[in-house]
């Protein structure tokens, strides 16, 4: 018999970054008695690292930007792979989006006219992004969180308590999501504080868990990253999709040793900072591959001039997708053309006077100047490519952002897949996180209004299993000696076994990848498996390190499967999929989705079975392109995407 | 676990039941009494000088040097300072000295002055002597009641400070004759006191009331283009409030200390032209 | 620039009690005080409890005090110390401690609400707030707020007085009324809510006595004091101790 807490809520949202709080707020403002968990403190959460802006098509830098560019850039950024009607909904739905955000407190910087100001990034092609000097992240959240604070106060009035309608519990991570036959039924969670188990009984839940960059050695990622919501929702039965897409950032500190991977943000580009090599040369020029040739300057005369007169010039080949640059720096590198610490330098001294580069990129400054000692107004930054953005997440319906197959899961944000394709365009996920997280909210909140007069029930078998599963670190010692599969061995450091992982991600499934490494990868995830399951931990509940990473080792094991198997499998070069064993885009994959899913689809804990895989993969076709959008684009455009069959149906 | 969490209710700061349980009240290492021991030490001197200096009732005029300390001078029994800041409002009932009247306003404009503030509360009260090191005091009300609560009225001292200034700027002006009374000479005292007035003014001028008042208190500074240089202009000395405070204590008591020497006799000015 | 061993002290308990512990642990080229709490953890006190997030200050998790100095700890480089010196790391003082370094901050949450939201401007829809840079400018620099409650937890108000904590909302919401205050479009005034007047009466802006250490301890560089409560204090003062203001306001009374 189960003795944890309980309590009734009507949608639960796991995450309270960007999707989870504009998720939480939009079910809340449709009457849903809303909870929020965080692993974080309110406010705290990865959202805040976002820099660059929030990329919707308001039209105020540039009159000509319209949702129909935006979506032709989002899907030339993800190699057309993207979910097209989540890409055309995302475009059209931003700018209502952003200017929302201004109605709760939300202070952009502004154009001359007093409008939102936009700034340029990396293959949008007019200034679209929605920023706040180089701090977008934390208005956002900040902005979303004082709403959510708003109507707390509204709720206070009404009913003399401020978490009657929506609450927020910090510092609490949740390691299931039961279910009520098909149905979801709420969520096992703990708090950190105190190491007490709860369930939130509840007929919809929202995974805005936001990101996998945990499970690499170098990335931009908080520790918050550790795949969560991609495991919750592979173990409740839910698909993942195209989990091979994982964007290197290109420019992330390469020096000092303890904040490599931390993001440099690409406004610095945006701004007119410029990629130099060991020998002084802007090598980005020789690496515009051909879709692109087109639309980038050919010398570096045209590129400069295009920051002043963009209607007259192409822009500067700095300013390529992440994928291509990530790319293009790790070559340059690999040819011995590297800085000192093994990065190429980034200059935005030589091309601003030293008061606009503190006043355009501020924490930029201040990041350098007090981790690095480094002062990037009199000298250049040493960067390379960073762990930043998982494109792959859960498979989800394209308006309603509910999960497949599992009724009462929905997920937005990171977590969620399909929106970017193979690459993300930088500001295209700050405006992800609202359209999407607004639309699960509603969504879910929805639901759970239809399942009002049968609430799915929660089984007290599974929250027994779910609280047994949590607390298998504290005896994992004890259990050392006779583990069940009969692979005895010594209890292991969960730390340990976390470094393991993140070097063997980082080298043999990272930015460039090889069918003989990926093979390797999947061999040693699978004695990592049989490791985490002895990983023990000391001391007690109380907010114990140790043991909360022991707990997302598994999410981690889980993600990090999907991403080796999915990348093995795609035989082709792709976004943020790179093989150098098939180096090229291949057309016969434009339309497939890799889908994985739980090797056992009892989805109990006999998952995690080490002596299996855990995951099965499937492939599937593409819906295909809705013709009017198709129509957007040059025919001569999409030759070069698209298979003959697609071009011609 | 949720968001809202009682805070406990007692009492004992950085020592109180619910908090990590360490006995020091600081664990600082560095040398964080240095600055509060140089600012009382500053002050304490300044004090005490402006004192003696305030009561003596003499000295304070040497052609055509009048200190600041007593200027203007509302008494009868001020000396007579050809055509200077006298201006008998007082009459002959008033028997102290003359700076007594006039000192309280620039007395009371640096005692409420947000820097002064926190510096003497820092250095003389110990509320708190540094940051993260634990004030003595057993209960705090800060400014919330009588008497700290009349530090509101800084911004009428501000007002009256900037009569005090305009005053003192005449007698920079009195300041370019001879000991005659001739115009157009200049003397080292007119360059004391010209460094004098340009401190005082900058003082003044920095003050956060007065930062308020030309332009803080708007909410558009759009429309209002003016002010809004005007705030920006004093927001740029605002930044400096603190070394404009100290630079400015240091030039009036240099002023009138040079007036008590050349007034005294121990000192002749020296004539530049 | 090589590795060394370094000398660190750690408070670690919770709320029934706890000391120092004395450790020794390496310190590598480039490192941060976290960086070390962290191998701490990895290698010799594994359930080190510590909050953190983003370390790169951006998010505000990992205040502590750092040889008696409230500072976060991705931000405190391991070379602004001698090698010789014993780093002590405490959780902060001023709210009740969970275990090692880890606090209750919910005092602030607690602020925070009851602070009223931005009151949107009647009759201006979304995508029709028009703003000039220089009237966004000062809220902009108290909007670059991380919220690590630095300011709230070196406060001598709260920090030597727990007794003032239900009066006093600290810097940190003061900050936040000032924010609001300065908007420019902020409608609160034209619901009847004077933020000033709030300011004074029921968050205790009177009980600040600018002695600006939340300044001092401020890792965005905000100026807490001069830009934020002061201005505060200034508004407070033309709402309630003008006499002139209260004046005409006793006559506009008389007359209405």
């Amino acid at each position: 018999m189960s003795v944890v807490d309980r309590q009734e809520w009507d949608v639960v949202v796991v995450g309270a970054g960007g999707a989870g709080l504009r998720a939480a707020i939009e079910a809340r403002e449709r009457g849903a008695r809303t909870a929020v968990i965080c692993k974080s403190l309110f406010g705290k959460a990865h959202t805040v690292m976002a820099e660059g802006g929030i990329a919707a098509a308001m039209a105020n830098a540039n009159e000509h930007d319209t949702w129909q560019v935006h979506f032709r850039d989002t899907m030339r950024g993800g190699k057309f792979l993207n979910q097209w009607r989540m890409a055309e909904l995302h475009a059209r739905e931003a700018p209502d989006r952003v200017w929302e955000l201004e109605t709760w407190g939300a202070l952009f910087d502004r154009t001359k006219d007093g409008r939102i100001s936009q700034r340029n990034f990396g293959g949008h092609e007019y200034p679209r992004l929605a920023h706040v000097g180089d701090r977008t992240g934390l208005e956002l959240i900040r902005t979303l969180q004082q709403k959510a604070v708003a109507l707390q106060q509204q709720d206070f009035k009404e009913t003399g308590d401020y978490e009657s309608r929506l609450k927020v519990f910090q510092e609490c991570t949740v390691t299931r999501v039961l279910k009520d036959g098909p149905r979801v039924s709420g969520v096992f969670a703990y708090e950190r504080e105190s190491g007490r188990f709860f369930v939130l009984e509840a007929p919809a839940v929202v995974v805005a868990t936001g990101g996998i960059g945990k499970s690499f050695k170098v990335t931009s990622n908080s520790w918050e990253y550790t795949g969560d919501g991609h495991a919750l929702a592979l173990l409740a039965g839910a698909p993942l999709l195209n989990m091979e897409f994982v964007q290197f950032h290109p420019t992330g500190m390469v020096w000092p040793p303890s904040v490599k991977g931390i993001l440099v943000t690409e406004s610095v580009r945006g701004d007119g900072g410029v990629l130099r090599n060991s020998e002084g040369k802007r090598f980005m020029f020789d690496y515009v591959p051909d879709v692109f040739k087109e639309k980038y300057a050919e010398s570096e005369e045209e590129g400069d001039r295009w920051y002043e007169d963009p209607e007259h010039n192409r822009r500067p080949p700095e300013l390529l997708p992440r994928d291509e640059v990530a790319r293009a720096i790790n070559s340059e590198v690999k040819a011995g053309r590297g800085s000192p610490h093994g990065g190429v330098f980034l200059d935005v001294s030589t091309r601003m006077p030293a008061e606009v580069i503190r006043r355009r990129l501020p924490s930029m400054y201040h990041q350098f100047k007090e981790l690095a000692d480094v002062d990037i107004t009199a000298e250049a930054m040493e960067v390379g490519p960073t762990c930043h953005y998982v494109m792959g997440g859960i498979a989800v319906d394209s308006d309603t952002a509910a999960a497949r197959g599992v009724p009462g899961l929905f997920a937005a944000g990171e977590v969620a897949g399909g929106m970017h394709g193979s690459n993300r365009l930088g500001g295209n996920s700050l405006s992800d996180l609202l359209v999407f997280g607004r639309r699960a909210g509603w969504h879910a909140a929805e639901h759970a209004a239809r399942q009002a007069g049968d609430r799915p029930a929660v089984d007290d078998a599974q929250a027994d299993a779910a609280s047994a599963e949590a607390l298998r670190p504290f005896s994992a010692e004890a259990e050392a000696g006779a583990d069940r599969t009969g692979e005895a061995g010594p209890p292991e450091n969960p730390y340990t076994l976390h470094q393991e992982l993140q070097q063997t991600m980082n080298d043999l499934v990272g930015i460039i990848r090889r069918e003989g490494e990926m093979e390797q990868a999947l061999e040693k995830l699978a004695e990592l498996r049989v490791r985490a399951r002895r990983a023990g931990v000391e001391g007690h509940r109380q907010f114990n390190p140790g043991w909360h990473l022991a707990l997302d080792l598994r999410n981690m094991l889980l993600v990090s499967e999907c991403v080796a198997r999915a990348a093995l499998e795609r035989t082709e070069s792709r976004g943020g999929h790179t093989r150098e064993d098939h180096p090229t885009m291949d057309r016969r994959w434009r339309n497939a989705n890799l889908l994985c899913a739980l090797a056992d689809p009892t989805g109990g804990l006999a998952a995690t079975d080490p002596a299996r895989g855990q995951i099965r993969l499937t492939r599937e076709t593409t819906e295909p392109i809705r013709p009017d959008l198709l129509a957007l684009f040059e025919k001569e455009e999409l030759v070069k995407y698209l298979a003959e069959e697609e071009l011609y149906e | 676990m949720a968001t809202g969490t009682e805070p406990q209710q007692n009492s004992g700061g950085v020592r109180a039941r619910t908090r990590a349980a360490i006995a020091a009240p600081h664990l600082r290492t560095d040398r964080w009494w240095l600055a509060p021991a140089v600012t009382a030490a500053g002050l304490f001197a300044f004090v005490v000088y402006s004192t003696w200096r305030a009561f003596a009732g003499a000295d304070y005029y040497a052609a055509p040097y009048v200190s600041p300390f007593y200027s203007p001078c509302l008494a009868q029994n001020c000396r007579t300072m050809h055509a200077g800041p006298n201006a008998d409002l007082f009459g002959s009932w008033w028997g102290l000295s003359p700076a007594i009247i006039i000192l309280i306003f620039p007395l009371g404009f640096r005692l409420t002055c947000y820097y002064y503030r926190k510096a003497y509360y820092r250095s003389f009260w110990a509320s708190p002597p540094a940051c993260a090191v634990a004030e003595p005091h057993a209960k705090y009300t800060g400014e919330t009641r009588f008497p700290l609560i009349l530090q509101n009225v800084h911004r009428y001292f501000f007002y009256a400070a900037l009569l005090v200034a305009g005053v003192l700027t005449y007698d920079t002006v009195l300041s370019f004759r001879d000991t005659h009374y001739r115009w157009g000479h200049m003397g080292l005292g007119t360059l004391v006191f010209l460094v004098n007035i340009v401190l005082i003014w900058a003082y003044t001028v920095s003050c956060h009331s007065c930062r308020h008042i030309v332009g803080g208190k708007l909410k558009h500074f759009s429309r209002h283009p003016v002010r809004y240089r005007a705030w920006q202009f004093v927001g740029r000395l605002n930044a400096r409030h603190m070394q404009l405070a100290w630079a400015s204590l240091f030039s009036v008591w240099l002023a009138d200390f040079y007036v008590y020497l050349v007034a005294s006799g121990v000192f002749a000015d020296p004539r530049f032209f | 620039m090589s590795s060394y061993e370094a000398r660190f002290k750690v408070w670690r308990g919770d709320v029934e009690g706890g000391a120092l512990r004395d450790f020794t642990v390496e310190v590598n080229d480039g490192e941060v005080v976290l960086d070390i709490i962290h191998r701490l953890q990895a290698t010799q006190a594994p359930d080190l409890a510590v909050r953190w997030n983003c370390k790169a200050g951006k998010c505000g998790s990992c205040s502590a005090e750092i040889n008696g100095r409230p500072r976060l700890m991705c931000m405190t480089r391991m070379s602004v110390f001698s090698r010789e010196e014993t780093i002590t790391v405490t959780p902060m003082r001023t709210f009740p401690v969970i275990r090692d370094l880890v606090t209750d901050v919910g005092f602030n949450y607690q602020k925070a609400r009851e602070v009223p939201a931005f009151v949107p401007p009647a009759g201006v829809g979304p995508g029709e707030y028009r703003m000039m840079q220089e009237d966004v400018d000062r809220s902009q620099e108290f909007r670059k707020c991380i919220e690590c409650f630095l300011c709230q937890n070196t406060c001598h108000v709260v920090r030597d007085h727990e007794e003032n904590k239900p009066a006093f909302a600290g810097p940190r919401f003061l900050m936040r009324i000032a924010e609001l205050d300065m908007h420019p479009l902020d409608g609160a005034a034209e619901t009847g809510l004077d933020r000033g007047r709030t300011a004074q009466d029921e968050h205790g802006l009177g009980y600040c006595n600018i002695t600006k250490c939340c300044t001092e301890v401020c890792p965005e560089d905000i100026h807490i004091t001069d830009n934020a409560l002061i201005p505060m204090k200034e508004r407070v003062v033309d709402r309630k101790y003008d006499p002139l203001v209260w004046l005409s306001s006793k006559i506009r009374r008389r007359t209405s």
